[in-house]
Order: C-alpha cells, then sequence, then structure tokens
C-alpha cells in the first residue's frame, strides 16, 4: 500500500491483506540497500495470522521516495512517523541489521510505541569495516559483491527463499543493484555512527528477541550476544549454518520464532 | 584493494545449490523421485499453498533434486532463479507464455532451431501470439520491428545453422529502449562460453539436453530469469505488476522486487501448463553439469582441431565457424565469446547432394543423427534429412547448400575424429 509521511510517499506492503490498523500490528524494518522483499514469506504468514503487517521500503529504497535518512535515530522517527500515518497505535518491531538498530532506537525511545522488538543479524556497535564504508561510497559495485559475499553462509540455503529454485545470492545481488546510486554509502554510515545501542537498550520496556547467524561474517554472533546482555530477560536465538541474511537463509526458523515470539 | 573472491565457475559447477543431504548424509545429491510431500500439519499446509513458507508440496511445482538444478544453473549464469522444465522447447514456451499472451507480438532472430521457429511460425499465432523474424545482424531491422504490442526481442546465442554471433549487447540496449526483456536461447554456448545476463540479456533458456547434460540420456531445459529487468517501470506488463485472480490475489513483483517472472512462471506456468522436470533427468543433467568447465574445454579444443583440418582439405568449400577470420561475426566472437565459439559448426563440401551422403556413410566414429551437445561426436547432413524436401533453391533461401554438413564435435581423441572425417571426405570425393 502507499502512505505518505513528511510529504513523501511510501511504499508498505502488506502481506498480501489490506492493512486492518486494529489488529496486533507488526512493522518490518528491512537492512541497509535492500527493500520489503526480503521479508516476504514472515510478513506474509503474519499477515494471514492475525496480524496488521507494514513490511516498508525506506525513504529512498524501492518504491519509497526521498533521499535515504542519514542516521538510525532519523530512521526511528520515521517509523513512529509511520505508524501515525498508518493509524497504529503500537506494533511490533522487526529489524534486520541496520534495521535492527532502528528497531531498537524506536523502541527505547518510544517504548508506548512498541510491544515487542525483534532483532535479526545484529550488533552493537555496527562498525562498518573502512574498506567497505570506503566502497560504498566510491565503488558501489565492489561493496555490493563484498557484502553479498559475506552476508551468506554457504552455496545451499535450503529452502531458499522465497522458494526453491531461487538463488538466493543471486537475488542479494540482484536487489542492492536495484537501490539508487548513493544509497548505500548513507545506510552503511548510518549503521558505522550510531553510538545510542546501549543507552537504548537499558531503556526498553518490551519483550525482545534476538535471531542470530552463527556463521554471519557481516554481523557476528557474538557481537549480538554481547548486546542482549545488555537486556535482561532478552531471548537469544542462535541458527547454525546461517549467515547474516537469516530471513532468507532460514525462513522458517526465522518464522517460527517470530511466531512464538509474538503470541498473545 | 583486491576484489572480493566469489566462488569459480568450477566450484559452483559442482557444489551451488547443494549440501550433504540432512537426514542421510548422502553427499551427492539425492534423486527425490516422489510425487508429493507431506505437511507438518494443517497451518503448515496452509502456509505452503499461500506462500506463506518456502517448501515442497507437489513435484510438478517444485522437487528438491530439481531445485539443486535449478539454483545451480541460476548461479553459473549470474541470475536469481531457475525452472527445471521437460525440455528446451518447454522452456522456450514457459519463457514467453509467462509475459505474453493473445495480442502480443515478439520480435525473433530469422536463425533459429527449427522447433522454436516453428512454434514462433506456426504453433504461438493459434494462440494470438505473432513474431516478426529478422535477419540476427541487422540491428535496425530489429529495431524497426518492435510494435506497441512487442513483449521480447529473442535469439540464439549461436544462430542456426550458420553460427550468427548473436549481438547481445548490442539487442539489450534496443531493448531496454522499447521497455522490454532481451530472451535468448543459451544452448550452444553454456555459462562457460557466455553468460549472456553479463552481457545485457534479462531472460534466457538452455535445452539441457545439450552440453548441460552432456550425456546425450535425458531429454530437459532449464529456464533462467537474470534478475534485472524492473517490470514495473515498463509498465508493459500487467502479468507480472497486478493482481492476479489465478493466484490469491498476488502482485509478483510486489512478492518478489527481482524475482518476479520466476514466481509467476512456477506458480502459474508449472501448475497449469504443467511441462516439469522428472527428478530422475535433474539427477542425470547435474551429472553433467558438475564437468561442463571440464568438458566445454575440451570440446572447444577439440573443435578447433577439427576445424583447421577441414579448413586446409581440399574436399572442403567452405567453413563457417566463428573463430575463422573468414565467418562475418568473427570480431563478434571474439570480444563475446572469448573462451570459444562452441562445439557446434557446418561446413560445406564440394560437390552435391550423393557427395553428402556418401561422406556421411563413409563415417565410423561420428553418429549420424538428429542431436547436439553430446559427448560423443555427431553428424547431419541437411539436404539428405531434416531439410530432405527442398530443392537447391530453397536450401540456399536457408543459409545451406546441398553440401552443407553440420557438425557436433565431442570428447573423443581429436586426431581419431580426424582421421574418420578424413575417410569421408574421400568417399565423398570418389563420386
Amino acid at each position: 500500500m502507499e502512505l505518505a509521511v513528511d510529504g513523501r510517499k511510501v511504499y508498505a506492503y502488506t502481506g498480501g491483506k489490506p492493512l486492518d490498523p486494529s489488529l496486533p500490528a507488526v512493522v518490518f524494518v528491512h537492512g541497509a540497500q535492500n527493500d520489503h522483499s526480503v521479508w516476504i514469506l514472515q510478513s506474509r504468514y503474519l499477515a494471514h495470522h492475525g496480524h496488521a503487517v507494514l513490511a516498508v521500503d525506506l525513504p529512498g529504497h524501492g518504491r519509497s521516495e526521498g533521499p535515504p535518512l542519514a542516521s538510525v535515530e532519523a530512521i526511528a522517527d520515521w517509523v513512529i512517523a509511520l505508524l501515525d500515518t498508518a493509524g497504529i497505535a503500537k506494533a511490533a518491531l522487526v529489524g534486520h541489521s541496520m534495521g535492527s538498530l532502528v528497531a531498537l532506537d524506536a523502541a527505547g525511545r518510544f517504548p508506548g510505541r512498541v510491544t515487542h522488538v525483534a532483532l535479526l543479524g545484529t550488533a552493537f556497535p555496527m562498525k562498518v569495516s573502512d574498506e567497505l564504508l570506503a566502497a560504498t561510497r566510491d565503488d558501489e559495485p565492489r561493496a555490493q559483491a563484498m557484502v553479498n559475499l559475506w552476508s551468506h553462509y554457504g552455496l545451499a540455503p535450503y529452502p531458499s527463499n522465497p522458494g526453491p529454485g531461487f538463488w538466493l545470492m543471486g537475488e542479494t545481488l540482484r536487489l542492492m543493484q536495484r537501490q539508487k546510486p548513493g544509497v548505500m554509502h548513507v545506510d552503511f554510515a548510518a549503521c558505522n555512527a550510531y553510538a545510542a545501542g546501549l543507552e537504548r537498550a537499558a531503556a526498553l520496556r518490551c519483550p525482545a528477541l534476538f535471531l542470530l547467524g552463527k556463521r554471519d561474517a557481516m554481523t557476528p554472533a557474538r557481537a549480538g550476544q554481547a548486546l542482549a546482555k545488555a537486556i535482561p530477560g532478552a531471548r537469544v536465538v542462535t541458527l547454525p549454518e546461517c549467515g547474516h541474511h537469516l530471513l532468507g537463509e532460514k525462513p522458517d526458523e526465522v518464522l517460527d520464532e517470530l511466531v512464538a515470539f509474538l503470541r498473545p | 584493494m583486491a576484489s572480493p573472491k566469489h566462488p569459480g565457475f568450477s566450484t559452483l559447477s559442482l557444489h551451488a545449490g547443494a549440501r550433504p543431504d540432512p537426514a542421510t548424509g548422502a553427499r551427492a545429491t539425492p534423486i527425490y523421485l516422489t510425487t508429493s510431500f507431506v505437511f507438518r500439519d494443517a497451518d503448515h499446509a496452509a502456509a505452503l499453498f499461500n506462500m506463506e513458507r518456502a517448501g515442497h508440496v507437489y513435484s510438478r511445482i517444485s522437487n528438491p533434486t530439481n531445485a539443486v538444478l535449478e539454483e545451480r544453473v541460476a548461479a553459473l549464469e549470474g541470475g536469481v532463479a531457475g525452472l527445471a522444465v521437460a525440455s528446451g522447447q518447454a522452456a522456450l514456451h514457459l519463457g514467453l507464455a509467462t509475459i505474453a499472451g493473445a495480442g502480443a507480438h515478439v520480435v525473433a532472430s530469422r536463425a533459429l532451431y527449427g522447433g522454436s521457429h516453428n512454434l514462433l511460425a506456426y504453433t504461438l499465432p493459434r494462440f494470438g501470439i505473432e513474431t516478426t523474424f529478422v535477419s540476427p545482424r541487422d540491428l535496425d531491422a530489429w529495431r524497426a520491428a518492435i510494435r506497441p504490442n512487442t513483449k521480447a526481442l529473442f535469439g540464439e546465442t549461436l544462430g542456426n545453422p550458420g553460427l550468427d554471433v548473436l549481438d547481445v549487447p548490442a539487442l539489450a540496449e534496443i531493448a531496454h529502449a522499447a521497455r522490454i526483456p532481451l530472451f535468448v536461447d543459451s544452448t550452444f554456448t553454456t555459462p562457460y562460453l557466455m553468460r549472456p545476463f553479463d552481457l545485457g540479456a534479462d531472460l534466457l533458456f538452455h535445452s539441457a539436453t545439450k552440453f548441460l547434460g552432456g550425456h546425450g540420456v535425458a531429454i530437459g531445459g532449464v529456464l533462467v530469469d537474470g534478475g534485472r529487468f524492473d517490470w514495473e517501470a515498463s509498465g508493459k506488463f500487467p502479468e507480472l505488476t497486478e493482481p492476479y485472480a489465478g493466484f490469491h490475489g498476488m502482485d509478483f513483483q510486489e512478492e518478489s522486487t527481482v524475482a518476479a517472472f520466476s514466481l509467476r512462471a512456477r506458480r502459474e506456468g508449472l501448475r497449469d501448463f504443467g511441462a516439469c522436470m522428472s527428478p530422475m533427468t535433474a539427477f542425470q543433467i547435474l551429472q553433467g553439469l558438475e564437468t561442463l568447465p571440464v568438458r566445454m574445454e575440451r570440446h572447444v579444443a577439440n573443435t578447433r582441431r577439427v576445424v583447421e583440418f577441414l579448413v586446409a582439405h581440399p574436399m572442403v568449400a567452405s567453413v563457417s565457424y566463428p573463430e575463422l577470420p573468414t565467418h562475418p561475426d568473427h570480431a563478434l566472437a571474439r570480444r563475446l565469446l572469448p573462451r570459444g565459439a562452441g562445439a557446434v559448426f557446418s561446413f560445406d563440401l564440394k560437390g552435391d547432394r550423393a557427395a553428402g551422403r556418401r561422406f556421411i556413410e563413409a563415417l565410423g566414429l561420428f553418429s549420424h543423427l538428429a542431436n547436439v551437445g553430446d559427448a560423443r561426436s555427431l553428424v547431419i547432413h541437411p539436404a539428405s534429412t531434416t531439410h530432405f524436401r527442398m530443392d537447391a533453391a530453397a536450401l540456399r533461401g536457408a543459409g545451406i547448400t546441398e553440401g552443407t554438413i553440420r557438425l557436433s564435435v565431442g570428447l573423443e581423441d581429436p586426431d581419431d575424429l580426424i582421421e574418420d572425417l578424413g575417410r569421408g571426405l574421400r568417399a565423398a570425393a570418389k563420386g
């Protein structure tokens, strides 16, 4: 569906069903240089199982207008503004990678608006190597090749995503190539600069779930586990034989954990 | 700074899409000869049917053995998804039927395999899809033939029978200027010799019967989606960008930004047309695919030896192989096919139709049959077989003569192949 935030068009996938704001809401926030389609299975399932779902294209990504937002805090503000626009009082926030920082930041600063926070492929600090950060600025194809290589574990995720016969590494690369020039550096610089992770973790008032890939080479599982220690009661699940692209590499396991986590 | 090191072609040929079987530890890809797959529970079943979960339901739509083949070919091509189907012809049909219906139009190269030409020229018009055929080398003709209802440009990477090299980068530019995809038949080149997506093509297919399988034991096809074409921005493909009543009102482009084509081809095309591949066939083609780079190197090396021999032989009037400076696409082949121009080519014998027949009958090692891309060397004389009803003038119109011979060079010792061809040429000369 199309919404508007700050006068700019926003696209959000609603899981194949019209949005019903009276249902328990879930907002999916994608990672750097991605769009809503990375969540397709999980978001579609929840939309057909009693939830109001918004899998957003962040500003400047996919079908959403505007320049990309330059900080995690700015994106978190935007997510809350999106809830206002959609008429949603409270929502569970599910974020991947950069999106996990956005979910954490929003949950820490707007505790009255967030019912649950699920952080996938997360780390704090989410430092980006100098080499990769420079490549996102100076040589996007090279940066995309690096991210694609480091985001996947192995050459045969099962059952693949969105289904058998789809080549996940090819899809990830093409999706990054689809984003507008310049977006990648803004996203990675935002991750690299984010400093408020522990502060927001301390301010959390809702249940937290960490889904981590044991073989994640972008945000190593131990970095996610370290952040989780700052959140008493957080559930931490580390998926074996899984890299950074958990939602594509282990779609069923991710969905099963989300379903259990969001169960009333 | 060094570039990140992705797995190379040979590694992908062996490993992409496959892992040791989690249930048994089997290292080779098992043959999942089952029509259907049990559901965990009723909710799991409903989720699979509604594309809320990934997995297998019924082997016409997907199968674990087929999925390995599909993902492996997609990986080798640098695409986003593959679909294993019953034959190369099924792959061509599925590709076109996914984006074209009654009232649609295609612009195609005139230099096509006979079966593909028949489908486009005679069969698809019965279903309302028209095709304009153009010379593959005439870029202005391609451009001029595009109409508002044109849905794709289509050609073979190496055309039949003259091995016209398709100018993929130029045709991609023409197609994209018209907001339509370029669809190519990559059978003769395989991803080892050319990766059309790297050159701008959007969709491709293989008759996997040929070099991908390589053993001449199984008929199959693989359709591959490059994932780069923006169907939404094109505005010409409501099949992919508007809700489809045939699948829960799904808007495929919304579901997958990069693989909408493959979603519809599987969810509609495999479901409704049903031209699926047997898992046994997928397994057999995988056995060939594992050695594709090794075999293609040898195919090309043997072909170069055979071409060199024929060029120098007094009974040979001409040899049509793009690596020769005499071939009209020589410069293009050097640019687009640096690893070699394949292992199928034709040459013209001096003499008439009878000389061709004597040549064929004297051969012992080359098998006389209608196929290409086998590990064994193959030969056919079009004037006495596939084109036997045509007189000399009609043959000229098809780009061949009474003495044209087509070879598919296999993996035998090249000296033995040359000796066999020498025997045939001596017989041809005795007329």
